[in-house]
């Protein structure tokens, strides 16, 4: 930095807005990549069987694989549309 | 027994021939026979950046089909003794890499060398995966840049499921972080991920440090390995991962920013 950049505004430092993102990214990656290779098909199917009962659309049901320890939860959640 | 090294990345254009072309010619320049083969079938370019690409008769495909032994299609390196190239052919049925025939090739290149070195295509294709299957370790070629270190980890995610050792459940094969194309000028500025960034993600041990550097193209534009131009800084950088590849304990050079004096100082640039 020479004299002159002390009158120039403070740029964002875009290697720190790098690192966050990939932070964030990488880390969803692997969870993904750690998790069952059923958890897609599991997904589909459960919504296929609510869709029977209630009409619904793809984000209604959220699932998410939790591990303590030796412990897996696997939490389900599912949102039924508002009644008009 | 030879060291099967599978150099790999995910993302393409970040220095994978170069790196391997590197690597093998400073492994064969510390005595070590070594064969470097190209996976990359359909767009070879190992050749090229060998310097060797009129002298290709036979490729590898050609001595997986049988059309040609191993003696017929390794060309020896004019410059460097202990040196061996196995080219990719230049067909565009990526389905030629049979793993039997990929096998059966690398385990008669291993009883004859100490290392082979694989030079894997870009992306996760058939290619790549074939190139990684039989390895014992890899090294990630990585630029410091969001979409590179992204692809890295994905491809570290691919060598610790897809590889036969995984497969036969031994685990994960162990990875390094080549990190190439570094800049400490642009770190210094924040515009640029540093060394401790990339690790701080990819969690991997890092075997070198190549920095950004005109000797890289000066090196592949004449065909020429850059570990040989031994003036440029690259070629050190190069020098020094091959010495921590075969167990040396060798700081990292061209990481830091050059101080600059006084009036460097007072009046930037």
């Amino acid at each position: 930095m020479g004299i002159f950049d002390y009158f120039r505004s403070p740029k964002p430092r875009s290697a720190s807005v790098a690192k966050e993102r990939l932070q964030i990214i990488v880390a969803r990656e692997r969870a993904h990549r750690s998790g069952p290779d059923y958890l897609p098909a599991l997904h589909r199917e459960i919504l296929a069987v609510i869709r029977k009962y209630v009409h619904v659309d793809d984000e209604a049901v959220q699932m998410n694989l939790e591990r303590e320890g030796d412990c897996e939860v696997l939490e389900l959640n599912i949102t039924l549309p508002e009644k008009d | 027994m030879a060291r099967i090294v599978v150099i790999t990345s995910g993302k393409g254009g970040v220095g994978k021939t170069t790196t391997a072309a590197a690597l093998a010619t400073g492994l064969a320049m510390q005595g070590r026979k070594t064969a470097v083969v190209d996976f990359d079938v359909g767009l070879r370019n190992l050749d090229l950046i060998m310097g060797c690409e009129r002298r290709v008769v036979y490729d590898f495909v050609n001595v997986i089909n049988g059309d040609a032994n191993l003696r017929q299609a390794l060309i020896k390196d004019k410059r460097t003794e202990n040196l061996f190239i196995l080219p990719a052919s230049q067909t565009r049925d990526k389905e030629a890499l049979t793993t039997e025939g990929v096998g059966r090739v690398l385990e008669e290149l291993a009883r004859e060398f100490d290392f082979v070195i694989c030079d894997s295509p870009a992306g996760i294709e058939w290619g790549a995966l074939m190139a990684s299957y039989f390895a014992d370790e890899a090294i990630v070629v990585t630029n410091p840049e969001v979409s590179s270190v992204r692809d890295s980890d994905r491809m570290l995610g691919i060598l610790a499921s897809k590889t036969k050792k995984a497969e036969q459940g031994e685990g994960a094969i162990p990875a390094r972080l080549l990190l190439t194309r570094y800049s400490p000028q642009r770190v210094d500025k924040g515009e640029m991920l540093s060394i401790e960034d990339v690790q701080d993600i990819l969690s991997i041990d890092l075997l070198g440090v190549i920095p950004e550097s005109q000797s890289v193209l000066n090196a592949s534009n004449s065909g020429v390995p850059v570990v040989l131009d031994q003036e440029s800084d690259a070629g050190q950088a190069y020098i020094d991962a091959v010495a921590r590849f075969l167990g040396e304990d060798r700081p990292h050079r061209f990481t830091t920013l050059q101080k600059k004096g006084f009036f460097g100082r007072l009046f930037g640039g």
